[in-house]
């Protein structure tokens, strides 16, 4: 996996330096394309150069400190991970595809529940649904706040 | 004088029958919340933000100081019978709390927690009753250029106290400013870094910010270590009183907790970790029986819980009076004051004293209500901690996320939530703090203004913050605040090298 030369250098702290100066590189470039200008005094635009170079000097404190000894995160379960992920993006596409809150939320839980290592996948669907159906009563009809109406939402 | 009438007037609010279940289903629900593992009071007041819109100003006010109160009891009662502190400054309680539960003295651990608590708020809420309308009066003289000196300081402190290393509490402050420069400039109309997203223009919501750093992440952070780690929580054994002893050991440590957390609080020194660990220090030395100590001594719950409660209610003094938020939480209720279109500082003294005073009288309510409830319920809230992790954190996932496209419908918004519940897992994982993130958002376009502000007055002349004597005391104070730590350490390490 690693060369000799790369296990001297800490890769995540290089990568989180690497980010911070191409966010800093995005915020000058933008900053350096606004129209409007104050007439005296600072613009809107000074801001943004000042976080750019502050971002632009923490990647550098990044480059120097990935050369010097750092500590291992702990292990990490991707899997568990990846299914929390799952979860989270069929949320999304439901609401993306106005297929209401209830399915996304239901597949949220039965997924995030699957990350945690249950493997009964047909109660936690069961009873996801009952928790999304009941936190979209009470806050629809009780609280009166739109959550996002799909097919089975509208027969209320 | 005038002061004490208007609180008068809030108390009589507050005290109205209905006010009063507000107040305890606020209470109830921030404990509830606040319990459940890896909750801390800054999600306990996110999440449940959405909860108190669409009740009237009073009643959500109301309902959002018992939310506020109860969150903080929930952590201590998870540090002491999970150990695990669900924010940095229930640590110290996690400590001695977790040992006492072990030995099978969880009732009292919690007990001293509770009324502890009780006595430190209660102290610090009249403290900040006293002090707020004195910060006041020299707050109206404040120009641009204070406030601008202020935020610098919070900036540094909040960064340099939280985290393993001052590079990654700056890194961590930098992404929340940067976070911050996001949407339309307020006072050109420029849009800053919008990338032509209509969602973007009004800003990153601060409560969207919070709930993905602090709950999403929080869930995938735990998700990718449930194997390794697997904490029960204790089962409370025998009473839950405490005895002639424990109340003769515990009532000078809340005390003196309460006179360090408060002070502490009140200056934007960088929220409630330091004076719980100068609490649990020096209760350590003042301690009759120091030996117990690492084994469950009760003092070491007693003062730091005190201390947190009281800086907890201290951090409300810049809040209310400067409308300077210096910890997450307060970073959070400043969201939440804003969505009831609010502005904390000290024009909200001049202009709406009743709703301030109100306030004020709700956190006294909430705090007695918190201590009548919650002894008696705590056989409840054990049992919210045996909910088995699969469902708690999916259980949190789908709240969290309701919450976010409850306050703003669009799918937009909850991408926003997701990216930043994996920014959150990311600086978890690399022993990021997350706090400078929210307080950097917050802050910096307040600082942005109040710095153009200041040029604008002085024709663009920047010697402008150092002719004033306040803000150039500020300025200094933060410099060498920021500077100390990196000097220090290069001081410690220039000696590692040297042997």
């Amino acid at each position: 996996m690693s060369t000799p030369t790369a296990s001297r250098l800490h890769r995540p702290t290089l990568v989180i330096g690497i980010g911070l100066f191409a966010i800093a590189a995005i915020t000058w470039h933008d900053a350096a394309n606004m129209k409007i200008r104050a007439s005296y005094g600072m613009g809107a635009d000074a801001a943004s150069y000042f976080i750019s170079i502050f971002l632009g000097l923490l990647g550098l404190g990044h480059l120097i400190s990935a050369f010097r000894r750092q500590t291992d995160p702990e292990p990490s379960d991707w899997k568990a991970v990846l299914w929390v992920s799952l979860g989270l993006l069929s949320l999304i596409a439901a609401l993306w595809f106005d297929l209401g809150f209830v399915l996304g939320s239901t597949l949220l839980f039965c997924f995030t529940a699957r990350a945690f290592g249950r493997k009964a996948l047909l109660a936690d669907i069961v009873l996801g649904f009952v928790i999304a159906t009941g936190i979209f009563l009470l806050f629809n009809k009780v609280l009166t706040l739109g959550l996002p109406m799909g097919p089975f939402e509208r027969l209320f | 004088m005038e002061s004490l009438i208007y609180l008068m007037q809030g108390f009589g609010t507050a005290l109205d029958p209905a006010n009063l279940m507000f107040a305890a289903v606020g209470v109830i629900l921030g404990t509830a919340v606040g319990v459940l593992p890896g909750i801390g009071p800054a999600l306990t007041v996110a999440l449940l933000l959405p909860v108190t819109f669409k009740l009237d100003p009073g009643g959500s006010l109301i309902m959002f100081a018992g939310i506020y109160y109860g969150g903080m009891y929930g952590g201590s009662t998870t540090a002491i019978l999970l150990n695990t502190p669900g924010e940095s400054a229930s640590v110290v309680t996690a400590l001695e709390g977790n040992q006492m539960a072990r030995r099978g003295r969880g009732g009292p651990a919690l007990a001293t927690a509770a009324i502890g608590s009780f006595v430190a708020a209660l102290i610090a809420t009249a403290g900040l009753a006293f002090f707020a309308p004195l910060l006041v009066k020299v707050a109206v003289k404040f120009g641009p250029w204070d406030y601008f000196g202020l935020m610098l300081i919070a900036f540094v402190t909040v960064s340099a106290t939280f985290g393993s290393s001052p590079l990654r509490g700056l890194t961590s402050l930098g992404i929340g400013l940067w976070l911050g420069l996001i949407g339309i400039d307020q006072l050109t109309g420029q849009t800053r870094l919008s990338f032509g997203v209509p969602n973007l223009l009004d800003g990153i919501e601060v409560t969207t910010l919070a709930v993905g750093l602090f709950a999403i992440g929080e869930a995938l952070f735990v998700a990718s270590r449930h194997l390794f780690n697997d904490e029960k929580p204790m089962a409370i054994k025998g009473s839950i009183w405490m005895s002639r002893e424990d109340w003769k050991r515990s009532w000078k440590p809340w005390l003196r907790g309460t006179a360090v957390g408060f002070p502490i609080g009140a200056l934007p020194a960088g929220g409630a970790e330091i004076p719980t660990f100068m609490s649990y220090t020096m209760e350590r030395k003042l301690s009759s029986k120091p030996e117990e100590f690492g084994k469950g001594a009760i003092e070491g719950v007693a003062g730091p819980e005190a201390a947190n409660n009281a800086s907890a209610a201290g951090t409300l003094v810049p809040l209310l009076t400067l409308g300077l938020p210096t910890s997450a939480t307060a970073a959070v209720m400043l969201a939440g004051f804003q969505q009831y279109n609010l502005q904390p500082g000290p024009l909200l003294f001049v202009q709406h004293p009743a709703l301030v005073w109100g306030l004020v009288a709700s956190l006294f309510i909430a705090n007695v209500m918190l201590l009548v409830l919650n002894l008696p319920l705590v056989g409840l809230w054990v049992r919210l901690l045996k909910i088995p992790l699969p469902w708690l954190y999916a259980g949190i996932l789908v709240f969290a996320c309701m919450g976010t496209i409850a306050a703003n419908p669009s799918v937009i918004e909850l991408m926003m939530l997701v990216g930043f519940g994996f920014l959150g897992f990311v600086m978890r994982r690399y022993d990021y703090p997350i706090a400078p993130v929210v307080v950097g958002l917050i802050l910096g376009p307040m600082a942005d203004s109040q710095l153009r502000r200041a040029l604008q007055m002085s024709l663009g002349d920047p010697m402008i913050l150092l002719q004033h004597p306040g803000s150039a005391i500020m300025i200094a104070i933060a410099s060498i605040a920021l500077l100390a730590p990196f000097f220090f350490r290069g001081l410690s390490k220039f000696r590692q090298d040297e042997d």
